[in-house]
């Protein structure tokens, strides 16, 4: 455990050194709320939703940008899928320690440290905005304490299924097409395109069934009071029991995968 | 028992097979062909604590699926293979922490990162305590000279430094078995004898048992008698260095540096390369004539000032083994 925990903090030191990319990032995500926001004021001025309110959209929008590299579905680390195709893979398996565990928490830093370079940025900009885009304050503390909750439990089931991704490059040496897919139907059920809420009622059915509305959209709708207390400790059950499959499921792959590694070449 | 004991191990890959142009490639979409390689066939040896062993063969002979598969990374097709007790593929993470292993060709140090930041996170990993990993590393750091290279990124160092660094890296928890995979692989001279200096170091102070591969034939001769020569993924010997050499060099170069010679003897067995100024380079075929003699038949002609014996290089006899099994 302590060696993880180790890895964890080199890895999110690591992570922090790219400035230059934060504040790239920055500049998206400011601009793309800025859009969301321009977007949803048109769109709630023509339209009466009932789901969710004007209120709680712009939150959920500036929520969103803040959070974007936690909730985000791509393959994260190129140099593990590198490390698969070159087989430098063999050092880590030379290694005292879990494989799967040890590049979930490589996946799980990089996500940490992203997030933290871009969302306090986006946090101050979004808090200061006139009043009608501007981010609003969680509902009670509570709903804050729980919206922390999910968001890190989020970050799990993220990580989860990347880690799957990851591990299809062993089969297939090449797993961004199946990135890219995963990464498109996950982005629109979680919320990334409109909030679920607003979805089509045949996806929203969908979503119920699968993961991804449980990365972002869940916990950005119990800090804006969308989702209401009871609602969202049932949602920490539900994320427990995916972060259990998507981690079970992962393992087992990774054993088959690693039964029928072949290392070539050195 | 013996320490690494190896019996009649196997391992095959399949490999996808496909022809050449845009036709065999849409083919290839739908059915694929295989082409099954023996990478390791019924291989089997012993190798006792402490000692140094060279595994060598030609590319592709299945040196590294061996290492691979003694270091618990590769699952066998069939055979048995114990190692300090360990079944390595079934008990990886308790063996690993045996061994130590270096991969000339990869590196296990983390890119981004000073070299001792990797040595700390190895620490945690290994789980070494704060004494011994204090003891280690100042041993370590001092043998291999890394004082000035632990607070730099790995990706600047340069690769003999690098290789320094890896190698002391995979000694800090103070493995019994180290594997060494082509160690000395893209360094310069000096490097290269440093690490064999210190891999020597390290096999004597600590009774490290050290597998090696390498296409160095004199990191080899320099560091260990024993080897092990496999092609085709078959055992073609397993003995002395110097035995190989008895078997495929019959012949020594004699250089004889004399004074006052009058007449050049004729000597059965021998064949005189170059003749100069009171200097005279003969190939002996020892099969037919011993050293000694010739340097006698000399004397009774004139005063040797100098002798020197000449042994064939270890490349050219290793091209001989490899040719005398068809490789």
């Amino acid at each position: 455990m302590r060696g993880y925990l180790k890895y964890f903090k080199t890895e999110l030191m690591v992570g922090l050194q790219y400035k230059a990319a934060a504040i790239a990032g920055i500049c998206t995500q400011l601009f793309w709320g800025f859009l969301f926001c321009l977007l949803y004021e048109a769109f709630y001025s023509y339209a009466n939703v009932d789901a969710i309110t004007y209120r709680e959209v712009i939150t959920y929008v500036w929520l969103m940008q803040a959070f974007f590299s936690l909730i985000y579905i791509k393959i994260e680390d190129a140099e593990i899928i590198g490390k698969i195709k070159s087989g430098t893979v063999a050092y880590e398996l030379c290694r005292p320690y879990n494989i799967y565990f040890w590049w979930f928490v490589r996946l799980l830093s990089r996500k940490y440290a992203h997030t933290l370079l871009k969302s306090f940025p986006v946090f101050v900009f979004a808090f200061m905005l006139p009043s009608a885009y501007r981010l609003s304050f969680p509902i009670s503390f509570e709903a804050l304490i729980l919206f922390i909750i999910t968001i890190i439990l989020g970050s799990f089931i993220v990580v989860g299924i990347s880690m799957l991704i990851h591990i299809i490059s062993f089969f297939t040496l090449e797993s961004k097409g199946i990135a890219s897919i995963i990464a498109s139907i996950g982005g629109v059920l979680s919320g990334m395109a409109v909030p679920v809420p607003l979805l089509p009622l045949v996806l929203i059915n969908i979503t119920k069934y699968l993961p991804f509305r449980l990365i972002g959209d869940t916990s950005f709708r119990i800090y804006s009071g969308n989702i209401g207390i009871i609602e969202a400790k049932q949602t920490i059950i539900l994320q427990l029991i995916w972060v259990v499959i998507l981690i079970g499921f992962g393992l087992l792959l990774l054993n088959k995968a690693l039964k029928k590694v072949c290392l070539q070449g050195g | 028992m013996s320490y690494i004991s190896v019996k009649h191990l196997n391992k095959e890959f399949k490999v996808a097979q496909r022809g050449s142009g845009l036709k065999n490639a849409f083919k290839s979409l739908i059915k694929r062909k295989y082409k099954i390689i023996k990478a390791v066939d019924d291989i089997s040896f012993d190798i006792e604590k402490g000692e140094i062993v060279g595994y060598i063969g030609p590319n592709g002979a299945g040196k590294s699926t061996t290492i691979k598969m003694l270091c618990g990374i590769l699952k066998s097709d069939s055979g048995a293979m114990k190692v300090a007790g360990f079944d390595p593929f079934k008990d990886r993470v308790k063996y690993v922490k045996n061994i130590g292993v270096v991969f000339g060709q990869k590196s296990q140090l983390w890119w981004d990162i000073p070299v001792i930041d990797s040595f700390e996170l190895l620490k945690s990993i290994y789980k070494i305590s704060d004494e011994e990993y204090n003891k280690t590393k100042d041993e370590l750091v001092k043998l291999l000279e890394l004082e000035n290279l632990l607070s730099t990124p790995v990706r600047q160092l340069s690769l003999g430094q690098r290789m320094r660094a890896e190698i002391a890296a995979s000694l800090l928890h103070n493995p019994k078995i180290l594997f060494l995979d082509e160690p000395t692989i893209g360094l310069d001279a000096v490097s290269k004898l440093e690490v064999r200096r210190f891999i020597k170091e390290i096999n004597r102070k600590r009774q490290v048992t050290v597998i090696l591969t390498s296409h160095d034939m004199t990191d080899i001769e320099a560091l260990t008698n024993r080897v092990i020569v496999i092609g085709h993924g078959k055992k073609l010997y397993d003995g002395t260095l110097t035995g190989i050499k008895k078997k495929f060099s019959s012949g020594r170069r004699l250089e004889i540096i004399y004074r006052d010679l009058v007449n050049e003897p004729v000597i059965k067995g021998t064949k005189i390369i170059e003749k100069g100024n009171n200097k005279v380079v003969l190939d002996v075929n020892i099969d037919e004539i011993s050293i000694s003699s010739v340097i006698k038949k000399y004397t009774d002609v004139c005063d040797i000032e100098d002798v020197n014996i000449i042994n064939e290089d270890i490349d050219n006899i290793i091209v001989k083994l490899y040719k005398g099994y068809d490789l």
